[in-house]
């Protein structure tokens, strides 16, 4: 478990075929070598702010470095995992269409696992020093799962709840609370339906808020005390259900859904996994002035996005000095931008240039987002196990309807 | 000599085209299934026997009502100005991809959507939307409703161009002469006239709303879905070992589907019986046309309504700024998501109509080749020969895309336009053929037989005389064919490698993400192109034969 | 030998005899083949034209002017038709119509457009050329489409019934002209017909499709 950074390069250096693949702590040969590259870089294509943004980042690697950048755009992130996997198994180990993946979780915990990623590789990248590993161990701990150097960070998400203002004064502070709220409004309120993503981190946010000994969360389930650990969590959802929007009959499929009902007024609280999503919709018109944001006074959980590179992709160089330019003060500090993204960055202000930390202080934070000391504490992402197991009882309970 | 040689060998290099990439793909796909514990797996899942009945229920139903509708529309209403009217709205929608359409009605229907915020408050006293469940409803109905409004302008273009080979009006002048009603006299004795032609788009019909996927999701219930939602889902999964439940589940479908063939071939027969002993006890159903008439004229122009509203609804949120719930009209308009998505259109708009048109080309030559070969040789399809050609039709497409996809990427052919076309081709060819086999073998044999009789090679009688005498039927097919390929999201996105981008896969990403601004768009370009493929298919011939009579549809 | 022959040409269907033929038309001749539906006659004019179904088993032999057409293509065999309705190509005009149905050897533009108006004016159709064939009456319809079978300069000529859909009036004109017209054409024909009032007019030979003779009427 304890290698050091040096033993992980040495193995990877000697395990690689020289040829064709980069090496990272090279970075004068790599830059060299991807230049005139097109880097494919499969990412979620349901928000075009994202896909606007990745455009951006493509404008600058060309201006800089020469690599042009295209976005495949996909409906689910599994669909690069799955495409890699069709890639292995028809014995294409090189030339591979994915470069890059913009990855967490599950997704990545399935390509570790199965050695379907290059590298390690995030901790050579130049920009790496950057990064705020002690302040955001989530830049490389994924669910629980170390990261090895095999994804590289490049924006922080945590849980924040949106609520429209001018129908709720004063939103839930915790998952009683909600409860509460929602039988005295029902109708208002619901969640994605897992297993996607949002809905069940929802309910291990609700989890976090019931359970005794929230450390659990960090282990793998341990089947022998699952019921009895998760039974408050059931017992919660029992009394929540029929106080849901279509009294439980309905769930909106995923995070965009469950804000296009808060922007069309069919709820009254909703959540993203983005903290300054809600004042970049407001901007854009999407959803009423009057929505605001808070977070559960226990925290709420927060974890980071990734890039990857599969172990065949054809681009490597070039998918490195991406990756690497992600990290780049001025690439985050767009991120950050509420009118552009509004995602947190990864960086370590204090590491930066006084010029490059101006960026960030110019930033207005925007009409609905909280500043980072209200953001309370980021509760680190369960182990990943719950995730499924929670989703597959959930399913049992509710996923069916009988 | 050669050329006659190429000919012969058309068809089975037609159906060689059809088969080998279902099969192997198939293959590939379903190989899974049979490893050790998938069906059991399967069957573990609690949601199986509902999400069949679903897959079940809401294909039969959707069929039934969209054919009831279809082939009452003609009955009841055929040659009147309400008919005229309908068909001339109902005929572009023909084009609208099937996910556009669910997206659109989606926002139409929903307690927040449109019909809900022109009649808030001041008719409803709304202030926020109500609490009803509308759309994914556990029953399927909002997808019923989808399909029903989706394959009624298929399924009406079909009968259409399968009516003048029934010489239609000769017959209902003789009904009405015997005293028969119109719609009586119509189902009667032109129907069994014109059913043969329509069995194989009947059947599609079916097939497709079964196992429709894209429309499943937008309207289709989720507590379970429908098993071919539930198999998308599975197939998507990042926890790679669900795959071969997938597999089996691709299994069941296939099943399914086969089944509800069987049952509407046994209802054809038995209705047929009925209509037989009907016919018999000469009741002439005189009364029926005075309420069936409006009714399906009403539930005509009501599908008319909702797909234009759908359709404005889309085009209105892709130029609207602000606009919240109860506002009827955004509060003003703008351009910024066309700005927005401008540099994307036009390569994905370009890419689209490349594979469109050369697959559609490829597949119009293929079916007028197999067709001539017909007419010249008697190379007739058998019964085996034409279930290779409804196979793709017929197989739910994520049963047999994936291990077609593997076998793309083995042989280096995959992410090119060329392997997209080509898999297009798969898809598109079927379409056209079931479009264009049933005018041209109506096509009168004593033309040809005059045209030999007066000297004329078998290629002078194809090309001055069968070719532009069925330019019309051709024409509509190539479009058909087209908007099929236009549709293609599965295909494009598996055989592409995501590297083949066309307006439908990113429609297709991009409605995940739930922008109505954005995704109007793209629905509204995916729709302009098809749009202006039947155009042309109506405008062509209509401008090429202006002074002759004898070539007007129904002549 | 000038003329058409049926040398004992005979179709079997299932072993049993259907048609059975053998008769000498000379040029300008009519033989006229009578019987009621379902007694072989469009098996014969199959047989004549070249159209059989591979259901059916042909013997014998059929000589257009001392040349066995017997085992030739529709096209190769110089025999034209005259169908009960006029099959006029709808997307062509009158004068496409006549124009597909002009020898290859005529060449030029202008010498066709002259074949074709010359065929029109002998039609009593002059200035038709340039007509929609849907918008012609009956009677002009029939016409045409007796020109357009003699433009293509067949060495025999077969009549499937067709003055049968002409009215009253009409028909007795059409059935003249047409026979006016083989006989100054010098052309063997095969009448086809259920009709005794059209086999007499035709003036030749009456017999059935066994090859029987036919008493036609009083």
């Amino acid at each position: 478990m304890k290698m050091s950074v040096a033993a992980i390069v040495f193995a990877s250096c000697t395990a690689l075929p020289a040829l064709a693949q980069p090496d990272p702590t090279d970075w004068a040969t790599v830059l060299q070598e991807a230049r005139g590259q097109t880097v494919y870089w499969h990412a979620w294509g349901g928000d075009p702010r994202i896909n606007d943004f990745i455009a951006w980042v493509g404008d600058q690697a060309l201006s800089r470095h020469g690599v042009t950048v295209t976005q495949v755009k996909l409906a689910a992130t599994a669909d690069a995992v799955a495409r890699v996997v069709s890639e292995k198994q028809a014995g294409q180990d090189q030339g591979g269409a994915v470069d890059l993946i913009w990855i967490n979780g599950e997704n990545f915990a399935a390509m570790k696992d199965k050695g379907l990623l290059f590298g390690p590789f995030a901790e050579q990248l130049p920009n790496w020093p950057l990064v705020d590993v002690a302040g955001k161990p989530a830049t490389r701990m994924d669910f629980t799962e170390p990261t090895l150097g095999l994804e590289s960070p490049w924006a922080m998400a945590q849980l924040v709840f949106e609520y429209d203002s001018a129908r709720v004064p004063t939103p839930p502070p915790g998952a009683g609370q909600l409860l509460d709220w929602a039988k005295a409004n029902p109708g208002r309120f619901t969640y994605p339906r897992p297993p996607d993503y949002l809905g069940a981190t929802f309910l291990k946010q609700v989890l976090y808020g019931v359970i005794d000994d929230p450390d659990l969360l960090l282990q793998p389930v341990d089947p022998a005390t699952y019921d009895r650990v998760t039974a408050p969590l059931w017992a919660w959802l029992a009394e929540l259900t029929p106080a849901l929007w279509r009294q439980g009959r309905a769930y909106p499929a995923n995070e965009p859904a469950l804000g296009q009902l808060l922007a069309d007024g069919e709820i009254d609280i909703a959540f993203a996994f983005n903290t300054g999503r809600a004042s970049a919709a407001i901007a854009a018109g999407e959803l009423p002035a009057t929505i605001r944001t808070n977070v559960w006074t226990g925290g709420t959980i927060g974890n980071a996005s990734f890039v990857a590179i599969p172990y065949n992709a054809a681009h490597a160089a070039g998918a490195l000095v991406v990756a690497n330019l992600l990290l780049d003060p001025q690439v985050q500090a767009r991120a950050q931008d509420p009118d552009v993204l509004g995602f947190q960055t990864v960086l370590n202000l204090a590491a930066l240039t006084d010029e490059d930390r101006a960026r960030f202080d110019a930033l207005d934070l925007g009409i609905a987002t909280l500043a980072p000391d209200d953001l309370g504490t980021a509760l680190p992402e369960p182990h990943a196990s719950w995730m499924a197991r929670i989703s597959q009882d959930w399913i049992r309970r509710y996923g069916v309807a009988q | 000599m050669t050329a006659d040689g190429a000919l012969r060998f058309a068809p089975r290099l037609t159906l060689l085209l059809m088969a080998v990439p279902v099969i192997a793909g198939l293959a590939g796909t379903l190989r899974p299934a049979f490893e050790a514990g998938s069906v059991a797996r399967l069957l573990d899942w609690p949601g199986l026997p509902r999400a069949m009945a679903l897959s079940m229920g809401t294909g039969i139903a959707s069929t039934v009502l969209a054919l009831a509708l279809t082939l009452g529309l003609v009955a009841a209403l055929q040659g009147g100005r309400l008919f005229t009217l309908i068909l001339r709205l109902l005929s572009p929608l023909l084009a609208v991809p099937h996910a556009a359409a669910a997206l659109g009605l989606a926002f139409l229907l929903a307690p927040s959507g449109w019909i809900a915020r022109a009649l808030s408050p001041w008719a409803t006293g709304w202030t926020q939307p109500p609490d009803l469940l509308i759309l994914n409803d556990p029953a399927g109905l909002a997808l019923t409703a989808g399909l029903v409004l989706k394959e009624v302008p298929f399924l009406l273009l079909i009968l259409i161009a399968a009516l003048p080979q029934a010489d239609a009006p000769r017959r209902l002048m003789l009904m009405a002469s015997l005293g028969y009603g119109r719609v009586a006299g119509w189902m009667l004795s032109v129907l069994p006239a014109v059913w043969p032609q329509m069995r194989p788009a009947v059947y599609a019909v079916l097939a497709y709303s079964m196992t429709a996927v894209d429309m499943a999701i937008v309207l289709g219930p989720a507590l379970p879905p429908t098993l071919s939602a539930q198999l998308v889902l599975w197939m998507t999964s990042p926890d790679l070992s669900i795959h071969p439940v997938a597999a089996a589940g691709a299994l069941v479908q296939l099943g399914l589907v086969l089944a509800a063939l069987a049952l509407l071939r046994g209802a054809e027969t038995g209705l047929a019986r009925l209509g037989c002993r009907l016919a018999l006890t000469g009741i002439r159903g005189i009364r029926a046309d005075r309420w069936l008439a409006p009714v399906v004229g009403g539930a005509g122009l009501l599908v008319v309504l909702l797909m234009a509203g759908s359709l404005a609804g889309l085009a209105l949120w892709s130029f609207a700024g602000p606009w919240v719930f109860p506002d009827a009209w955004p509060q003003h308009l703008e351009l910024d998501a066309w700005a927005r998505a401008a540099p994307g259109l036009g390569p994905a708009a370009l890419e689209t109509l490349l594979l469109a048109a050369l697959s559609t080309a490829l597949a119009t030559g293929l079916v007028l080749s197999c067709l001539e070969a017909e007419a010249r040789f008697g190379l007739k399809p058998g019964g085996g020969a034409l279930w290779l050609l409804w196979l793709p039709l017929i197989m739910p497409q994520v049963a047999f895309l994936p291990g077609l996809a593997e076998l793309a990427l083995r042989t280096g052919a995959e992410g090119s336009t060329g392997a997209v076309a080509a898999a297009h081709l798969v898809f598109v060819l079927p379409y056209v053929f079931l479009s264009l086999a049933a005018p041209w073998r109506a096509w009168d044999p004593r033309l040809a037989v005059a045209g030999a009789a007066l000297g004329a090679t078998p290629g002078r009688i194809f090309w001055r005389l069968r070719l532009p005498m069925l330019l019309r039927p051709i024409l509509t097919a190539a479009a058909v064919g087209f908007a099929v390929s236009v549709g293609q999201y599965l295909p494009t996105l598996l055989i592409g490698g995501g590297r083949v981008t066309t307006l439908t896969t990113e429609a297709v990403a991009l409605s995940s993400g739930g922008n109505r601004r954005i995704i109007g768009t793209y629905a509204m370009l995916q729709l302009a192109l098809p749009l202006l493929a039947f155009a042309l298919a109506l405008a062509l011939p209509a401008a090429l034969f202006r002074n002759r009579t004898g070539m007007r549809p129904g002549a | 030998m000038s003329g058409l022959v049926l040398d004992r040409l005979e179709v079997r269907a299932k072993g049993k005899m259907i048609v059975a033929l053998t008769a000498v038309v000379k040029p300008g001749e009519v033989l006229t083949i009578m019987g009621p539906s379902g007694s072989g006659k469009s098996t014969a004019l199959a047989a004549i034209i070249g159209t059989l179904g591979p259901e059916f088993s042909l013997s014998g032999r059929l000589v257009l002017d001392g040349r066995d057409v017997t085992g030739l293509p529709t096209r190769a065999r110089g025999v034209g038709i005259l169908f009960q309705d006029d099959v006029l190509f709808p997307h062509l005009s009158v004068g496409g119509n006549l124009a597909f149905a002009l020898p290859p050897a005529l060449q030029g533009r202008k010498a066709r457009r002259a074949a074709v108006e010359a065929a029109l004016a002998k039609a009593g159709l002059a200035g038709f050329a340039d007509r929609d064939p849907a918008t012609l009456s009956g009677g002009e319809r029939a016409r045409v489409a007796l020109m357009r079978t003699l433009l293509a300069e067949p060495g025999a000529l077969l009549l499937d019934e067709p003055f049968s859909r002409l009215d009253a009036g009409l028909r007795d004109r059409i059935r003249t002209f047409v026979l006016d017209l083989i006989r100054a054409e010098r052309i063997p024909a095969v009448l086809v017909t259920h009709q005794p009032e059209d086999a007499r007019a035709a003036g030749g030979r009456i017999i059935d499709p066994q090859g029987r003779p036919v008493q036609a009427g009083p």
